[in-house]
């Protein structure tokens, strides 16, 4: 990887608010056309890092550069290559849709062509193409952060900043919202977003898993998975939750996650263990229960590499 | 981002309403509210002759609209007793003997008692009383230079008049409603905008706009730009309001008005602005702008009370309280019709205001969150 092909660099950011230390020495390279995510739990640091890529907060040490622009020395000019959407997004919502484009084109010195003629583009991906004339303010939760992500695209930039953009989005917008992503990158454009929605990580070509400022591990989905020591048993239960208890601090198990309908289990050695736990649940009355290897998710990854659960 | 602002202003017609009317009613309960003049002092007679001469005197009283007679008395004593029940605030004592001394030596004396408790309106009384006894003069003195062919000495000694320059009719109005409307703009103009900025804060608008390559100077311009019409139109509807609802003369050119009025809108949005950038919160930055501008602009502006019957200090500090100069400006303008070049000294007072504003308020403004 040369530095032509990183998009976003950051070194050693660290950042402190009174006598909390928000981000601690986090240190990454994010390549071009990248969907890379940042993961973590609420006050894990992840809108501060993202407001230090944006140029509108300052770190107090580390460097950055975006699309080769050192954003702390020159942060008006990075901004132009930049898009941020901040988690509450900065929606008019006394103004149309039409209006909002057109003024956030405004803002990037978009020509009034460009604007017109992209913004439709933006709109149809969208569907938001029937709502130009409604006011942001009615919009539904899913469309209102699909326009903002439109209006955030609306000058063409070379790096998308997203801060959760799907929290309390519906499942159907959020899809369409990734297929947005998709094509972007398909386009070149990178993307930087940040998530507690561990499904949506998956769909990152590359993950940071940040914990209480500090960035723990750094890879892809994949690797991250082949990385968690152990191996995952699911067990469903129509009272997962007293499983859980049963389960816990049992020899070889490594942690429990309770996932709904069921539990993960992570153990050293499913071989052994497998029978192990049926005996133990058998003698606990708890009846005959499917026991079998799964697949771990980011969620289980996070926990097991971070040592915390995670959010969703 | 002007044309933004002018959209979201449209599209809040609550606000805008507000904005616009709110000078008017303003303009109404100052203008009436504050004026010093003093209608209808309730009075008492006492006169003890009653003769034709005596009541044309009485009748003088009534007429000049100043007084209207509240009770006629029979005894000197009543007197006394009807100003302890507050029925009058002034008597007149007319003796017996009036038309017989001015008849015969052509002066005559009459009395007139104030109740002194409100001695501002007691002073003005009593001005009002010299007024019409002074009238009242002229015309006995050319009624006994018609009979006798030689000088008088007039009624009552009374000969006083009161200083009327610009103002002839003595009417405080004329002097009050043009600081009022200077008030009135300097407290609604600093209101205007200083909810444009804290109101961005407030919605989260203001993240994803320090994030744009915008310039602080752009948001600056593109905030006060609407307002600047805004504002034209406040003052356009008062100083209307003034001379065609409270009768104020204006003896000036509008040219001169335009281009003041400008200056000082300039100043009152930038100030404004500045609290606006300075507070978060759209109510915390209203109640600013309204206690920075509201105490300083109503007692150290001049419009009521006199800059320079102030203690040093006091004048002094009046120099910063930026309404002062407009107030001044006004009044030359409306009652002597005075044109730039008077008025260079408020003027170069106001453009120090606006250099100054301008520069803080575009510095202020700072792309960060910290």
């Amino acid at each position: 990887m040369t530095t032509n092909d990183i998009a976003i660099h950051a070194q050693r950011l660290t950042k402190s608010f009174g006598a909390v230390r928000a981000v601690q020495e986090a240190s990454f390279a994010v390549s071009r056309g990248e969907i890379f995510g940042l993961v973590g739990p609420d006050g894990a640091g992840k809108t501060t890092i993202m407001r230090m890529l944006a140029g509108v907060l300052r770190p107090d040490a580390g460097e950055i550069a975006v699309d080769g622009v050192d954003v702390v020395a020159e942060a008006e000019r990075a901004k132009l290559r930049i898009s941020y959407m901040p988690q509450r997004f900065g929606l008019y919502e006394d103004l149309t849709v039409a209006e909002n484009i057109f003024f956030y084109g405004e803002l990037f010195s978009v020509s009034r062509d460009a604007r017109i003629t992209r913004g439709r583009e933006l709109l149809e991906a969208a569907g938001l193409l029937p709502f130009q004339r409604r006011l942001a303010g009615q919009l539904s939760g899913g469309m209102k952060q699909k326009l903002g992500l439109v209006c955030a695209l609306i000058h063409t930039p070379r790096v998308l900043l997203l801060d959760e953009p799907t929290t309390g989005v519906d499942p159907v917008s959020r899809r369409d919202f990734w297929a947005i992503l998709y094509n972007l990158r398909e386009n070149g454009v990178t993307i930087f977003i940040s998530t507690a929605y561990m499904d949506e990580a998956e769909r990152c070509s590359r993950l940071a898993l940040l914990h209480a400022g500090a960035i723990r591990h750094c890879d892809t989905p994949a690797r991250l998975k082949q990385a968690m020591p152990g191996a995952l048993l699911a067990i469903y239960a129509s009272d997962p939750r007293s499983l859980r208890d049963i389960i816990s601090g049992q020899p070889g198990v490594l942690g429990v996650l309770l996932m709904g309908d069921r539990v993960h289990v992570r153990v050293d050695n499913p071989e052994r263990r497998i029978p192990q736990l049926k005996s133990l649940l058998a003698g606990q009355g708890a009846g005959e229960m499917e026991i079998k290897p799964a697949e771990p998710g980011i969620e289980d990854v996070f926990v097991a590499l971070v040592g915390q659960e995670g959010t969703a | 981002m002007a044309y933004k602002e002018m959209l979201q202003i449209r599209r809040d017609p609550r606000s805008l309403a507000i904005a616009l009317l709110m000078p008017l009613m303003q303009m109404a309960m100052l203008g009436y509210g504050v004026s010093l003049d003093i209608r209808h002092v309730p009075l008492c007679v006492y006169d003890q002759e009653n003769s034709q001469q005596s009541r044309a005197i009485v009748d003088q009283f009534i007429s000049s609209g100043w007084f209207s007679i509240s009770q006629t008395l029979d005894r000197q004593s009543d007197i006394r007793h009807a100003m302890d029940r507050g029925e009058c605030v002034a008597a007149l004592v007319i003796p017996a003997d009036f038309s017989r001394q001015l008849a015969t030596t052509g002066s005559a004396n009459m009395q007139a008692v104030f109740d002194a408790t409100d001695v501002n309106t007691t002073n003005i009384a009593l001005g009002y009383a010299q007024g019409v006894v002074a009238q009242a003069n002229a015309q006995i003195a050319a009624d006994w230079n018609a009979s006798h062919g030689v000088h008088p000495s007039p009624v009552g000694q009374i000969d006083l008049e009161p200083g009327t320059w610009f103002n002839e009719t003595l009417d405080s109005r004329n002097f009050i409603i043009p600081g009022v409307v200077a008030v009135i703009l300097a407290l609604v103009g600093a209101q205007l905008t200083s909810l444009t900025i804290s109101r961005e804060w407030e919605r989260g608008t203001m993240e994803q706009l320090i994030s744009t390559p915008v310039s602080a100077l752009e948001v600056m311009f593109g905030k006060l730009l609407p307002y600047f019409a805004i504002g034209l139109i406040d003052a356009g509807f008062c100083l209307i309001s003034a001379v065609a609802w409270f009768g104020i003369p204006f003896r000036g050119s509008i040219v001169t008005l335009f281009v003041t009025t400008t200056l000082f809108n300039v100043v009152v949005l930038g100030i404004g602005y500045l609290i606006s950038v300075r507070i978060r919160s759209q109510l915390g930055a209203s109640q600013i702008a309204l206690l920075v501008t509201m105490l300083p602009t109503t007692l150290l502006s001049g419009y009521t009370f006199p800059i320079d019957q102030m203690p040093a200090p006091i004048q002094a500090i009046s120099l910063i309280v930026y309404p002062r100069y407009f107030v001044t400006i006004l009044r030359a303008i409306f009652l002597k019709g005075s044109g730039l070049s008077d008025l260079w000294m408020p003027l170069a007072g106001l453009s120090c205001y606006a250099v100054i504003i301008l520069w803080l308020a575009a510095r202020a403004f700072r792309k960060r969150l910290d």
